[in-house]
């Protein structure tokens, strides 16, 4: 496939934050091509074959998204993204069940749109109970299902997390709501195509998807919502009724179809991939450690996916190693977040303290990550990590064996 | 010649190639416009290059543009953001602006599809509540257009704010937020030659917004979620390929002129109001729209029974509804529609094509008759 070469030209940084974004696959382009010029018809008119032809495109995708998390095709809709999909399960299912329930169960290192649509309802009457994680990233099962009680009508925990790639125990998660009532809603904007994704045997209701992190193009994602039993959702876009009045607005064909596309390849691809990834996520840590002391794999390493590593440096400063790996594309946290100065709320939530969480960097590998890249980026990184530290007196103190801890900084 | 002549393009028009092109070169980019690294930074620029074109193309400021995922997401986030508890509409909107305010007050509309002015300003004058008054600017079923410098006019009068949902009127002709006055102005770029999946809500410096969509601070905080960066770009694109705006009205006069020299009971609604000049909503008497359409369609020419959201409902337009039209003779309209790239020859396939049918009809008609 010489279009993959395509993806990065020599003189572009090596990308390393497949969390943030991926490219768009080749063949996910590929097969995109037609709906945007000769096949472009508004798949909701029905008179005339453009519009069929469309129709056919968005109902094969629709299909091609259920069967990677062993969905019905009726129960799958698009949208604009993972974010608005949160933002239309929580609200949705919060909105049209408030007169029997008002509780909601999240955690505190969910992402971003998942805990300001959380406080919004709080403002709103609803009660929300934010689960904190252990040091490790992950729920406490015992916690969780304390937590849930006969007024919870929605419990929302990813399924990994943005930052430090830890999979929660989704199955254990459904086992526990499907024995209290309470609907599960996991954003899998993280984990869809990357770990497998069952929304019977989880028992899952309500699920979000992103088009862009799995190699598909940005602007669409998907959400499931379960029919049997049947979930009902107050919706958040209205109009002309589309997506089972869910979400209304013309789908927009070439970038479902990219969706599906792109849902098809990460299935088929799931298992050899992993395995890539874990090799050079392995790759990557023993290269790191060979050269260096002092640094800190944030999260669970065994519970996580292989193409997420979150590692902090102690005595370097994350912003200043941002600077200066210049050759390397890589981020301090979560995108979203990315221009502000704030240490990562999840790593403060695993308990890492500021000035540690100050130095972590989030490296993201994906599909056209190479075992060069890798050894480039390991190389880069050990440079920059040790020219910082030879110039940091914290580094310096710490090698004479004084505990920074211990020092009573004067204020002034 | 073509295999098809499209004519549908209020339902959605083909992609332009400047546009397609945008968006390939940005489908192929990587980045997050969010991420501070190169790639991010790269992504960031697309978006902004883009919304410095779709301002131009709105008469607006950059910073007045917020992305969205189309044209009923920015229509329902205009009238969930104005803040306003009391909200006018016309009675001839889009759903998605009727859906997103149950409860609106309706303006009427006279018999060619204009709004009641007096009846909006008796309407404003009822009541002290701050009110949302949203017009749109040209009907996607008929392609009359609205006066909306009126609207704004009364509006202010009575301290309303306005809202102007111009996905039908954006890139066909000028549309200037500034120069219109208006608090708010929804677009869709596909239904001028951009992408689908995208569009903007403009909101005017100083008018009140809201958001509703949570998350992380995108569009300044007014609109949350990963920017569609391939389709903001393919969106500027065809902002700045559009400037111009469309010359059908050629076009459109010779489709009209000659559907009503062949069927002489024929007519066009809102013939007598000012029209978009690609849009023709046009009634062939006695024949059923839906056969129309098919009979068409078997004749490779596209065009549509009413808006393409509810086309596959068998229903009555609204739109005719609130002009008065008979429910009969609604029953018989059809919309055709122009766009940039209508060419001569797909007016005259559809000319030669409509007339077959007319024929046809009339002939077994006749059949009927003498055979009775």
């Amino acid at each position: 496939m010489t279009a993959i070469t395509q993806i990065r030209r020599n003189d572009q940084p090596i990308y390393l934050d497949y969390q943030a974004t991926t490219p768009v696959d080749p063949r996910v382009l590929e097969a995109m091509m037609p709906y945007f010029t000769h096949k472009f018809g508004n798949p909701h008119s029905r008179s005339h074959s453009y519009g069929w032809e469309a129709e056919e495109a968005v109902e094969k995708a629709r299909a091609q998204v259920a069967k990677l998390i062993g969905a019905d095709e009726k129960e799958v809709i698009f949208t604009s993204g993972a974010t608005e999909s949160n933002n239309l399960a929580i609200r949705g299912v919060a909105e049209f069940y408030k007169d029997r329930k008002n509780h909601i169960v999240t955690t505190v290192t969910e992402h971003k749109c998942v805990l300001d649509t959380c406080r919004h309802l709080e403002q709103q009457g609803f009660e929300v109970t934010y689960l904190p994680v252990q040091k490790n990233g992950l729920i406490d099962l015992e916690v969780l299902r304390a937590a849930v009680t006969d007024k919870t009508v929605l419990v929302s925990i990813m399924a990994v997390n943005n930052e430090i790639g830890v999979i929660q125990p989704l199955a254990e998660i459904g086992k526990i709501c499907r024995e209290k009532k309470a609907f599960f809603h996991t954003d899998a904007a993280q984990a869809a195509g990357k770990i497998p994704l069952d929304v019977e045997a989880m028992n899952i209701d309500l699920m979000s998807i992103s088009g862009h992190k799995i190699y598909g193009p940005k602007g669409i994602g998907a959400l499931y919502v379960r029919r049997k039993p049947r979930i009902r959702l107050v919706p958040l876009i209205v109009g002309g009724g589309q997506e089972r009045g869910f979400r209304s607005g013309t789908l927009p064909t070439p970038l479902c179809v990219g969706l599906g596309e792109a849902a098809e390849i990460a299935m088929k691809e799931m298992d050899a991939e992993s395995k890539r990834l874990a090799k050079l996520q392995a790759r990557m840590l023993k290269g790191l450690n060979a050269k260096l002391t002092d640094i800190h794999v944030n999260g669970d390493l065994e519970h996580r996916i292989p193409g997420n590593l979150n590692i902090g440096f102690a005595y370097v400063e994350g912003e200043s190693l941002m600077m200066g790996i210049k050759g390397l594309s890589v981020s301090s946290g979560s995108a979203c977040t990315s221009a502000s100065l704030e240490p990562s709320y999840v790593l403060r939530a695993l308990g890492v303290e500021e000035d540690m969480a100050h130095t972590s960097l989030r490296i993201g590998l994906g599909r056209f990550t190479t075992e060069h890249e890798v050894d480039t980026a390991v190389d880069e990184l050990v440079h920059h990590v040790n020219k910082l530290r030879a110039m940091s007196p914290l580094w310096e103190m710490a090698q004479e064996g004084i505990d920074i801890k211990s020092i009573e900084w004067a204020a002034h | 010649m073509r295999a098809f002549a499209y004519l549908d393009h209020n339902a959605t028009s083909p992609l332009r190639p400047a546009a397609f092109d945008a968006m390939v070169e940005a489908l192929r980019a990587a980045g997050n416009p969010s991420s501070v690294h190169r790639s991010g930074r790269t992504a960031r620029g697309i978006v902004d290059a883009a919304r410095r074109q779709v301002a131009t193309l709105a008469g607006a400021l950059p910073r007045e543009i917020v992305f969205t995922s189309g044209g009923t997401e920015a229509n329902n986030m205009a009238i969930g953001g104005s803040g306003r508890g009391r909200v006018l509409v016309s009675a001839v909107e889009h759903d998605s602006v009727l859906r997103a305010a149950p409860d609106a007050e309706l303006i009427p509309v006279c018999a060619e599809g204009v709004v009641d002015l007096g009846a909006l300003e008796r309407l404003l004058a009822a009541s002290n509540e701050p009110a949302l008054v949203s017009v749109m600017f040209a009907n996607n079923e008929t392609g009359v257009l609205q006066p909306i410098a009126d609207v704004v006019r009364l509006a202010r009068q009575a301290g309303a704010l306005v809202h102007c949902d111009a996905v039908q009127g954006a890139g066909k002709v000028p549309v200037d937020l500034h120069g219109l006055g208006v608090d708010y102005l929804s677009l869709s770029a596909h239904k001028f030659g951009g992408p689908t999946g995208v569009g903007a809500l403009v909101v005017r410096d100083g008018a009140p917004f809201a958001s509703d969509r949570r998350g992380g601070g995108q569009e300044s905080n007014r609109r949350a979620g990963t920017e569609n960066v391939a389709g903001i770009a393919g969106f500027g694109a065809a902002a700045a390929a559009a400037r111009d705006g469309l010359a059908v009205e050629g076009l459109r006069d010779r489709v009209e002129a000659s559907l009503l020299a062949i069927a002489p009971g024929a007519r066009v609604f809102g013939a007598g109001a000012r029209r978009l000049g690609n849009t023709t909503c046009i009634a062939m008497p006695g024949v059923k729209a839906e056969t129309q359409v098919m009979a068409l369609d078997l004749a490779n020419v596209c065009v549509s029974a009413g808006a393409a959201c509810s086309s596959g409902k068998v229903q009555r337009s609204a739109v005719l509804r609130a002009m008065n039209v008979q429910d009969s003779e609604a029953a018989t309209a059809i919309r055709i529609s122009c766009g940039w790239n209508t060419e001569s020859d797909d007016i005259e396939r559809l000319i030669a094509a409509w007339q077959d049918l007319y024929i046809r009809v009339a002939d077994s008609d006749l059949t009927r008759a003498r055979a009775a």
